[in-house]
Parts: structure tokens; C-alpha cells; sequence
């Protein structure tokens, strides 16, 4: 059983249509409480930091994804969830879950100079890093996945990395430490390679 | 590396989808959810769906539209028309689109970006805008509401930079000039909000040919090229568009 954290700013929908057409069982709650029995969780997202963490604090799921990070059971942040996870966010100055060693940093001023726009937004190919993930099996290298943001995460340890995607630097795009894996990207809105990642990840054994 | 975006716009009016000429003689063309489901098996990067009567009629966003293309395809799409309070953006987003368009409700009122941009983020906020050639305005480009039937005093520029520093996180900008004719974007005003704005700007109206998108993609300096009359009409697939702008170099996801 997946379980899928709904904090008010999360495209927790769009998540879930992606496991229904995968056929996999989810619960998906505002509630900490009601996932406190699930196998493994989703932290989606679509928003702004200082706003989710406000969200994640009002409900309850900031201590309960920090008490689930030290469980040892799967977790999978995506775009917002996976910079929430870091320690701090340059996104209005926010002070984020922590659960990762690093922080969240805006894209560099000098972008607009070299033509390159923020956010980055759309489809951009990937390579591994570390020996990728697990979380990649059956994921070509140099596949595209959807992104949309315009702040990254800047791990203070590099050995996380298993993915980066090029956007003016290679950006990092997926994180795994442990049993936390975070990817920057919508696997739920990246078409067959999206879908075949959160089978991977609800399939178990992802760490 | 990042590529360019081939969308696929549908005109949505009473649950179906339509298409005219400079927004008028609209006709029926098919069912938006089947067509996106088709457009989803060709290849497209993205999907946007105007509810185009919305903002002429003063209509919210259409949700159940929205959650049935949500469960067809998994690739971002985008929903505009109808969509002027912050809870129209929430209730949106949590049916399953990626990003909403503001049009005419953000040029009436401007603060309706900022707020939808601090609470979901700028990336979920996409200007919308209509604009038509007109000597009077300082580009050269005045902005139209109301789907583009009603003039207003905004000059296509300086709407664009302001919307960026409003919050947008994206433009899809419309040529009404060109909106349908077959005969090309309108490369002037495409590249010139895209090299002043720091934010991707998606060109609309007037494609025919791949050598348009070519042209847009390039010259017009989008990030990205919407289309509609082009694989509506049958005359080409997502799929052959876009081996056509690979064998012009340009970068697109195959």
C-alpha cells in the first residue's frame, strides 16, 4: 500500500491517476494519522516552499515525515517535495524538513544572459550519476522527463546524486540517500518513462 | 538539454472542442478527451485547453472536463478561460492540470498573478494573452480580452513584463492576427516579448507548416509552439512534426 501526503498545494491529484492507471493500491489522506500503516509515501508537489511548509506544519505531516525518514520505510519526493526534504529553501527564505543534508538554491541571475529562462520549464534529458537508482530500472539514459521549477537542489553531499539533467550546469535531478529517494522531475506527467518510475518505486524495493 | 515543446491546443466550448478563424465561425471538431488521449499516443509535450466562452460568459473552469483528461493522459497540460479567483486556480490544479492561464481576469485584476503565484508557485501561473497588431501602441501590439474580442488600453510589452514581475511563470501569447490563418506566427511579436521577458514564452496562432514552428522556434526565439488546425485538420501528426523540426536540428523529445 502506497500512501500519498495531500497538504492543500500538492498536485497529489495528478499522482494519483498516475498509480490508478498503474493499478497499484494507494491511500491518499490529510491526515498523518491515516498513513501511519502504508508501506511506502509519496511527497508530491506543485507550489512554493514558505507556503507547503506552512501547509505540512498546520497538518501534521512535517513530524510525521520526519519521524517516517527515520523509520527506514520508502519515501519518494517529487519537484517541491523533493526540495522540502532539504534543509533550507532560497524560495522565500524558508527553513524546510531537513531530512537531506543541503539546501534549495534559485537558479543563477546570469541565466536570463545566457538565454536561458527561468523557470525551467519542460522536457529535458537525464544522466546518471552514482550508478543511478533502482528507481530507474528499465530507464534508458538521456530519457526526457517534465520539469518545472525554478529553484534545485543543492545536496552538500554530491554521493546522493543519481541523476542530473542540463539546464545551463548539470542540474541535479534525483537524490537517493538511504530510503529516501527525491527526484525533481513529474514522473507522474512524464508520459510511459514517468509511469515506469512510480512502478518501480510502488513496486517495492526501491532502496 | 532542454527542448522545445510541441503543445497541442484545443478550443473548448460546451464540452467540445472547436475551431475558428480570428476566434470567430466556430465548429465543433470532436470530444477533448479522446483527442487528447490521441494526441498523448502521437508524442505531444503538452496539452492546453481554452474554455473559450468562460470569460465572455463569467463561467468557471470546467473540473469535470479537467478530471477526465487528467485520468487519459500523464503529461502536463494547462487550463485557461473562466479561471479568476485564487480558489478557480486551486480548484484547477487539484483536478489534475499542471499550470492555469489567466487572460482577461488578470488584466482586470493584475494582483489575481501574485496571488495564485505565491501560494502555488509562478510556475503554475501562465499569462494568457491576445494580442493584435496596432500603430497606436508603443510595441506595436495591444492586448485584447474577452477571447479576443474586447480591445483595452494594455500594450502587448509592457503587459508581458509586468505579468513576469507580477509572478507569471510563463506566456502564451496569441497572435490574433494570425490566430488560424495557416500563413505563420507572428515572428516579430514572438521574439519580441521572448527576448525582453526571463520567463518561456509559447508562441500561439497561425501555424501551417513545420517550417512555421521552425521559424518561431528559432527567429521567434519560443520555447515553445502551440498548434491546433494543423493535427486537427488531420494534415499532420505530433509524431511527423516533430521528425520534421529534428531534421532542422531542432531539439525536440522524440
Amino acid at each position: 500500500m502506497t500512501g500519498i501526503i495531500d497538504y492543500n498545494a500538492g498536485n497529489i491529484r495528478s499522482v494519483e491517476l498516475a498509480l490508478l492507471s498503474l493499478g497499484t493500491e494507494y491511500r491518499i489522506s490529510k491526515d498523518p494519522r491515516d498513513l501511519k500503516s502504508v508501506d511506502r509515501v509519496i511527497f508530491p508537489g506543485v507550489g512554493e516552499a514558505h507556503f507547503a511548509m506552512r501547509e505540512l506544519k498546520a497538518t501534521g505531516y512535517d513530524s510525521f515525515l520526519r519521524d517516517w525518514a527515520a523509520s527506514g520505510k520508502p519515501l519518494l519526493g517529487v519537484c517541491l517535495g523533493s526540495q522540502i526534504i532539504f534543509e533550507h529553501s532560497e524560495e522565500r527564505d524558508t527553513d524546510c524538513l531537513g531530512l537531506l543534508p543541503g539546501v534549495v538554491r534559485r537558479f543563477p541571475k546570469d541565466f536570463a544572459a545566457r538565454g536561458l529562462k527561468i523557470p525551467h520549464m519542460g522536457w529535458n534529458d537525464i544522466q546518471y550519476r552514482n550508478g543511478g537508482s533502482r528507481l530507474f530500472d528499465g530507464v534508458p539514459e538521456g530519457s526526457d522527463f517534465y520539469f518545472v521549477h525554478s529553484y534545485y537542489m543543492a545536496p552538500s553531499d554530491e554521493s546522493i546524486v543519481t541523476a542530473t539533467a542540463d539546464y545551463g550546469f548539470p542540474v541535479p535531478c534525483a537524490v537517493r540517500k538511504g530510503n529516501i529517494e527525491a527526484v525533481q522531475f513529474h514522473p507522474e506527467k512524464s508520459a510511459e518513462f514517468g509511469l515506469r518510475i512510480l512502478a518501480n518505486f510502488t513496486g517495492g524495493a526501491t532502496c | 538539454m532542454l527542448k522545445k515543446r510541441i503543445i497541442v491546443c484545443l478550443d473548448v466550448k460546451d464540452g467540445r472542442t472547436t475551431k475558428g478563424i480570428k476566434f470567430l465561425n466556430n465548429v465543433d471538431i470532436g470530444d477533448p478527451v479522446e483527442m487528447a488521449a490521441e494526441y498523448y499516443r502521437q508524442g505531444v509535450d503538452e496539452l492546453v485547453f481554452y474554455d473559450i466562452m468562460a470569460s465572455a460568459r463569467d463561467r468557471g473552469p470546467t473540473l469535470d472536463l479537467i478530471r477526465r483528461v487528467a485520468e487519459t493522459v500523464h503529461i502536463p497540460f494547462c487550463v485557461g478561460g473562466g479561471i479568476s479567483s485564487v480558489d478557480d486556480i486551486r480548484n484547477t490544479i487539484l483536478a489534475g492540470a499542471e499550470k492555469v492561464s489567466v487572460n482577461s481576469p488578470a488584466v482586470r485584476n493584475p494582483a489575481l498573478i501574485t496571488e495564485g503565484a505565491n501560494i502555488f508557485g509562478a510556475q503554475c501561473i501562465v499569462l494568457g494573452m491576445d494580442a493584435k497588431r496596432d500603430a497606436a501602441m508603443p510595441s506595436g501590439y495591444r492586448v485584447f480580452v474577452n477571447g479576443g474580442r474586447v480591445p483595452t488600453d494594455f500594450d502587448a510589452l509592457e503587459w508581458a513584463i509586468r505579468a513576469e514581475g507580477l509572478g507569471a511563470g510563463e506566456i502564451v501569447l496569441n497572435s490574433i492576427d494570425a490566430d488560424g490563418t495557416r500563413d505563420g506566427y507572428e515572428i516579430t511579436l514572438t521574439s519580441m516579448i521572448s527576448s525582453h521577458v526571463g520567463i518561456p514564452v509559447v508562441a500561439s496562432g497561425g501555424a501551417g507548416t513545420t517550417r512555421h514552428m521552425a521559424e518561431v522556434l528559432t527567429a521567434g526565439k519560443a520555447d515553445a509552439a502551440l498548434i491546433a488546425s494543423m493535427v486537427h485538420s488531420g494534415d499532420f501528426t505530433v509524431g511527423s512534426i516533430k521528425k520534421a523540426l529534428a531534421s532542422e536540428g531542432i531539439a525536440v523529445r522524440l
